[in-house]
C-alpha cells in the first residue's frame, strides 16, 4: 500500500478586540462577573434588530488585506439557525455565500475565506466532565454572547501536524501585530480548529475528513492532529474506512472523542439575514485597510531571507517587531559588517545575557544602544578580542551600558596578540594534562577541550579559540 | 366645538397647538371612551398606572393613541397576541412608540391582533377575536383588528398597526377606515416583534387621510437601531390636492372578476368614475406576476418567521413550560403549549421551505416571484401614477366563517400581498358600502391605492382629494355621522 499523506486544513476563529459587540453597543470583557454586558438587541428581546459594528467591518477588513484576500465588493449576512441556548435569537448572524473576504494567501497556505460572525454566549456545564453530557447544570453567560468574529478557513494546504502549528503561529503572529485581536488562546480569543484527512500520497483526491475541536494551545494543536493521524492512518491500513465527524479533543488523556456524525449534522437552513443590507466597503475603506497594515511576518521574513538570514532568525525577529527594529538599527550602524552575524548577536548573544542578567524587556528596551553592539561585534570581527570576551563584555554592558572598547580596555580582554606569549601558555597546559594529550593522541578529539579550558583559564578568555586549536594541534603533529 | 369624539386627530391637535383644546381634557373623554371597550379590542389599557410610567407623555399635544400589541412598550405588557408572550413586560420600547411619545402623543392601550401578526380575521389572538363595530358577529380583519376596530368603535381617535401581506389595509378595508402601509424603510421596525423581517412595516390607521398623512410624519425617519429604516426624505406635508387632474390610475389587467363579490366590485367600479369626475384618467396596466404573489408570500413569509419565531425557547422570557430539567423537552413544551394553531403551521411551512434540498425549490423560487412582481410594477409605473384595486375580495366576513380553511384566509391578502413584496407603499381609503355576497347588512368597502417607493406625499394628496371626492361618512351604528 502507498504510503499515507496528511492533508490539513484549518478553521480559526479569531475575536475582534473592537469596543464593543458585533451587532449592539454592548462593551466587550473578559473575566467580568456573568451576564452584566447584555442589553435587549444580545439577550434576543422581542423587537429587537441588529446594526453591524464598524469598527469590526474595518478589523475583517484589514485581516483580509493582511491574507491577500479578494474582498468581496458586496458581501451580505445569513442566519444559521440552529436551538442551543448559548444562541439567543436561535440563530447566529454569520456569512455564508458571499463572505467579506475571499480567496487569499499567507506564507505557503491558500485562504479560501475569511468571514464575519458573531461569537455565541458561554455555556457552564456544572459537573464533572465539564462538557454537556453527563453535567448536573448548565449555565448561560451572555458576555460573550455577540462578540465580533472573523472565521478564517484556509484550503487543505498543510501536510503535517507541526506544519500545521507552526502555520497557526505565524497566522496568529499576523493577527497579533494588525492589532485587531488579542489572539489570546486559552482565553479564547483566537480558537483553532483542524480539518484532517489522509490519502495516498501522490493522490489528488481528497480523502474523508474528521474535525477536531477544542485545541486551545499550539502544543495541543498539534498533538491533536498527531493523534487523529495515527488513528486515521491504523484504520485505514487495516482496512477500515474514515467516518466523517466532529471530534473533541481532550489534552489531558490526549484522547479524541466523537462530537457528532455526519447523520446527527444540522440542517442550519441558512438564508439571508433580512434585518441587514448587503455589506458595500467604500474604496475609502479598502485603501485604509491597505495603508493600515504594518510590515507583516511574511514580508519581514522574506526580507531578511534576502539579507542572508537563516529562516528561524528571521522568523524570531519577525515575530517580535521591536526587537526587528532594533536589529535593523543595529544593521544601519553596522555598516558593512555581515546582517547574518549582526541577527545572529542580537537574538543568540544578547538575549541570553539579558536573560542571564534578568532584565525586563527586550534589546529595544536594554542599556546597549545599536551603534554600541555593532561596535563590539566589529571588535570580534576584527579578532580585536576573542568571542568568548565578546560575551563578557556584553555582560558588562547589559548592566552598565558603556562603550565596548572602553570596557576591553578596563577589564584587560583584548586579544592577545603576541603568538609567543599564548604558544608558552599552550605549552604549559598540554604539560598540566598529560592524559588529555594521550587521549587525543588515541584518537579521542573531544580531549582537546581539557587543555582548551586550561589555557582560557590561564588567558581569561583573551585567547581566541580557533587559534588556541591551531597550536595544540601543531605541537601534537611536531 | 364639536363634540371632543367626533374631532378627527388633526382637528384636535390643530386646536390644541391654539390653545383651544385643553389635551388633558380631550385625552380624557377618550381614556373614558376607550374603558368601554365592548369589541375585545384593546388587551391593554393605560390608566397611568405604575407600569405606564416609562411610556408617560412630557408634553401632551398630539391626540392620544392606540399601539398594536406588537410594538414593545417598556414595563408594559406587550404580547404580539400570543400566550407565549403573557406577562412579558419588556425593558425597552419601540422608535415608533417612542416617536410618539416624543411628540406628546400619550398611549390609550395596546390593541389586540392576530398571534405575531399571522391572520387575516385577528381570531388567531390568543386573547379572543375582536369583533367589527360594524357587526359584532363579524371580523374585524387582520392582524391589526384591535387598531381597526378601535378607531371605527370610537374607542380611539386613531392608532397605529403593521402590515406584513395586508395587515393595516385589509382590517382598515373591513372597519370602513383609513390604513396606510408605508414604504419598506419609510418606518423603523426597531422594537416592532417581527413576523417576517423583509415586509413587515408599522403604518398608521386612521379615520381621514389628513391624520394619515400627520402621524406618518410624526413615524417616519431613519433609525441608527434600524439597518433598514431610510426614511421618508422631505418629510410628510398634510395633504390638500383638490383634483386629481393630470394623475393616472392603473386597473390590473389581471384583475379578473372571480376573485372578489359583486358588491365589492360596483364599489370599485364606482370609484373608478369617481376619479374621472375628479379629472384623473383610468388606464390598464399589466401585472403579470402578481397572481403568483400570494404562493410566494406565502412561503417567504413563514420563512422568515421560522427563524423569527425560533426565540421564544422558554429560556430568557415569557412562558416557559415542562421540562424536568431537560432542555429540549422544555423548548417542545413551551413552544407547543406557548403558539397558537396558525403560527405552528406556519412556522412548519417556514422550516420546510428552508430545508437543505428544498431551499431553492422554495425560497428561491419565491424570491425570483418577488423580483418579478417588483418589476412588473416598476413597467407599470412608467405608464401610470398609482395602481388601483379593491383592498379586499369581499367584506368583512361571519366570525368563524374561513377559519376551517387557511386558503380561503390566505386568499384575503390577494390584493394586498403584491405591495408587500414589491415593498411599495399603498393606502386603503373607505369607498362605500356594499352588501355581503351572502346577504345582511351593507358594509364598508376598501380602495386600494399604490404609489411607486417612497411616493407617499403624491399617494397621500390623491387619496385625499378622492376621499373629499366620495366623501364617505357612515359610521357604524351608535357612534353618529
Amino acid at each position: 500500500m502507498a504510503e499515507l499523506e496528511a492533508v490539513i486544513g484549518l478553521e480559526i476563529h479569531v475575536q475582534l478586540a473592537t469596543k464593543t459587540k458585533m451587532f449592539c453597543g454592548c462593551e466587550l470583557s473578559f473575566g467580568d462577573e456573568p451576564n452584566v454586558h447584555t442589553c435587549p438587541v444580545c439577550l434576543a428581546h422581542p423587537g429587537v434588530l441588529p446594526v453591524p459594528n464598524e469598527q469590526a467591518i474595518r478589523y475583517a477588513l484589514q485581516i483580509g488585506a493582511a491574507l491577500n484576500c479578494e474582498i468581496a465588493p458586496r458581501s451580505i449576512f445569513h442566519r444559521k439557525n440552529y436551538f442551543y441556548p448559548d444562541s439567543p435569537k436561535a440563530y447566529q448572524i454569520s456569512q455564508y455565500d458571499i463572505p467579506i473576504c475571499g480567496a487569499g494567501r499567507l506564507g505557503d497556505v491558500r485562504i479560501h475565506r475569511a468571514h464575519l460572525e458573531e461569537d455565541a454566549a458561554k455555556m457552564i456545564h456544572v459537573g464533572e466532565s465539564g462538557r454537556i453530557h453527563g453535567s448536573g447544570a448548565s449555565l448561560v453567560d451572555f458576555n460573550r454572547g455577540g462578540t465580533p468574529l472573523v472565521e478564517i478557513v484556509t484550503e487543505p494546504d498543510l501536510r503535517d501536524a507541526a506544519e500545521a502549528a507552526q502555520w497557526a503561529r505565524l497566522l496568529r503572529e499576523t493577527i497579533r501585530q494588525l492589532g485587531v485581536s488579542d489572539v489570546n488562546m486559552e482565553e479564547g480569543s483566537l480558537r483553532v480548529d483542524a480539518n484532517v484527512s489522509v490519502r495516498p500520497a501522490g493522490s489528488e483526491e481528497l480523502g474523508t475528513k474528521t474535525e477536531l475541536k477544542n485545541m486551545n494551545s499550539f502544543r495541543f494543536l498539534q498533538r491533536g492532529v498527531e493523534a487523529e493521524l495515527a488513528r486515521q492512518r491504523q484504520l485505514v491500513e487495516s482496512g477500515g474506512t474514515v467516518e466523517q465527524e466532529t471530534l473533541h479533543f481532550d489534552p489531558a488523556s490526549g484522547s479524541l472523542t466523537s462530537l457528532r456524525s455526519k447523520e446527527e449534522a444540522h440542517d442550519y437552513r441558512y438564508f439571508p439575514e433580512p434585518d441587514l443590507v448587503p455589506l458595500v466597503p467604500s474604496e475609502e475603506q479598502l485603501r485604509e485597510a491597505r495603508e493600515s497594515l504594518p510590515e507583516l511576518p511574511v514580508a519581514r521574513i522574506a526580507r531578511y531571507e534576502e539579507m542572508g538570514l537563516a529562516y528561524d532568525v528571521a522568523l524570531t525577529l519577525a515575530t517580535d517587531p521591536r526587537t526587528a527594529g532594533y536589529f535593523e538599527n543595529v544593521v544601519e550602524a553596522g555598516d558593512g559588517i555581515e546582517p547574518r552575524v549582526l541577527a545572529n548577536w542580537v537574538t543568540g548573544e544578547l538575549a541570553a545575557a539579558l536573560r542571564q542578567a534578568e532584565v525586563d524587556g527586550g534589546a529595544a528596551d536594554s542599556r546597549i544602544s545599536p551603534p554600541d553592539l555593532a561596535k563590539l561585534v566589529r571588535l570580534v570581527q576584527e579578532k580585536k578580542i576573542s568571542h568568548g570576551s565578546g560575551k563578557k563584555v556584553l555582560a558588562a554592558m547589559v548592566k552598565g551600558g558603556g562603550d565596548p572598547e572602553e570596557i576591553v580596555e578596563r577589564e584587560g580582554l583584548a586579544q592577545m596578540s603576541d603568538s609567543g606569549e599564548l604558544e608558552a601558555i599552550v605549552e604549559k597546559a598540554m604539560a598540566d594534562n598529560p592524559d588529555a594529550v594521550e587521549k587525543i593522541r588515541e584518537g579521542n578529539g573531544k580531549a582537546i577541550g581539557a587543555i582548551v579550558g586550561a589555557v582560557m583559564r590561564e588567558t581569561k578568555g583573551r585567547a581566541d579559540g580557533g587559534e588556541v586549536n591551531r597550536l595544540i594541534q601543531q605541537k601534537l603533529n611536531s | 366645538m364639536k363634540d371632543l369624539l367626533q374631532m378627527t386627530a388633526l382637528e384636535a391637535h390643530e386646536a390644541m397647538v391654539a390653545g383651544d383644546l385643553a389635551a388633558s381634557e380631550y385625552t380624557a373623554a377618550w381614556k373614558e371612551a376607550a374603558a368601554g371597550d365592548e369589541l375585545n379590542a384593546y388587551l391593554w389599557r393605560n390608566e397611568d398606572g405604575e407600569d405606564s410610567k416609562a411610556i408617560a407623555v412630557e408634553r401632551d399635544c398630539v391626540a392620544p393613541i392606540a399601539v398594536k400589541d406588537i410594538f414593545t412598550t417598556e414595563g408594559v405588557p406587550t404580547t404580539a397576541g400570543s400566550r407565549i408572550l403573557e406577562g412579558y413586560r419588556p425593558p425597552y420600547t419601540s422608535t415608533a412608540v417612542r416617536k410618539l411619545l416624543e411628540a406628546g402623543a400619550p398611549i390609550l392601550g395596546k390593541t389586540n391582533m392576530d398571534e405575531f401578526a399571522m391572520g387575516s380575521s385577528n381570531e388567531n389572538s390568543a386573547y379572543g377575536p375582536v369583533l367589527n363595530p360594524w357587526d359584532r358577529g363579524r371580523v374585524p380583519g387582520g392582524s391589526s383588528g384591535g387598531s381597526a376596530a378601535v378607531v371605527a368603535g370610537g374607542l380611539a381617535p386613531w392608532a397605529i398597526g403593521t402590515d406584513t401581506g395586508g395587515s393595516i389595509r385589509q382590517p382598515a378595508a373591513f372597519c370602513g377606515i383609513v390604513g396606510l402601509k408605508p414604504t419598506y424603510g419609510a418606518i423603523s421596525r426597531y422594537g416592532m416583534i417581527a413576523f417576517a423581517s423583509s415586509l413587515d412595516q408599522c403604518g398608521p390607521l386612521t379615520r381621514t387621510v389628513s391624520d394619515a398623512a400627520l402621524l406618518l410624519g410624526i413615524l417616519q425617519g431613519k433609525d441608527p437601531c434600524d439597518s433598514t429604516s431610510v426614511g421618508l426624505e422631505g418629510g410628510v406635508s398634510l395633504p390638500d390636492r383638490e383634483d386629481l387632474s393630470g394623475l393616472r390610475f392603473g386597473v390590473p389587467a389581471e384583475l379578473g372578476h372571480d376573485e372578489y363579490d359583486s358588491g365589492v366590485r360596483t364599489v370599485f367600479e364606482q370609484t373608478l368614475r369617481k376619479i374621472e369626475e375628479l379629472g384623473g384618467e383610468i388606464a390598464e396596466v399589466s401585472l403579470p406576476s402578481s397572481e403568483h404573489g400570494i404562493s410566494a408570500y406565502y412561503v417567504i413569509a413563514p420563512a422568515e418567521a421560522s427563524s423569527n419565531l425560533a426565540r421564544y425557547d422558554g429560556v430568557r422570557y415569557g412562558m416557559r413550560a415542562g421540562g424536568d430539567g431537560d432542555l429540549v423537552q422544555m423548548y417542545e413544551t413551551t413552544r407547543s403549549e406557548g403558539f397558537g394553531p396558525e403560527v405552528k403551521r406556519r412556522i412548519m411551512l417556514g422550516t420546510y421551505a428552508l430545508s437543505s434540498g428544498y431551499y431553492e425549490a422554495y425560497y428561491g423560487q419565491a424570491q425570483k416571484v418577488r423580483t418579478r412582481i417588483a418589476e412588473d410594477f416598476s413597467g407599470a409605473f412608467a405608464d401610470v401614477d398609482f395602481v388601483v384595486t379593491p383592498t379586499a375580495p369581499s367584506v368583512a366576513f361571519g366570525l368563524g366563517e374561513k377559519t376551517d380553511d387557511p386558503l380561503a384566509m390566505y386568499m384575503n391578502d390577494f390584493f394586498t400581498v403584491p405591495m408587500s413584496l414589491a415593498g411599495i407603499p399603498a393606502i386603503s381609503i373607505p369607498a362605500g358600502l356594499a352588501e355581503p355576497d351572502d346577504g345582511g347588512p351593507q358594509l364598508p368597502v376598501g380602495f386600494q391605492i399604490a404609489a411607486p417607493a417612497f411616493g407617499e406625499q403624491k399617494l397621500l394628496d390623491a387619496a385625499y382629494a378622492l376621499e373629499q371626492g366620495i366623501g364617505f361618512d357612515a359610521r357604524p351604528e351608535g357612534l353618529g355621522g
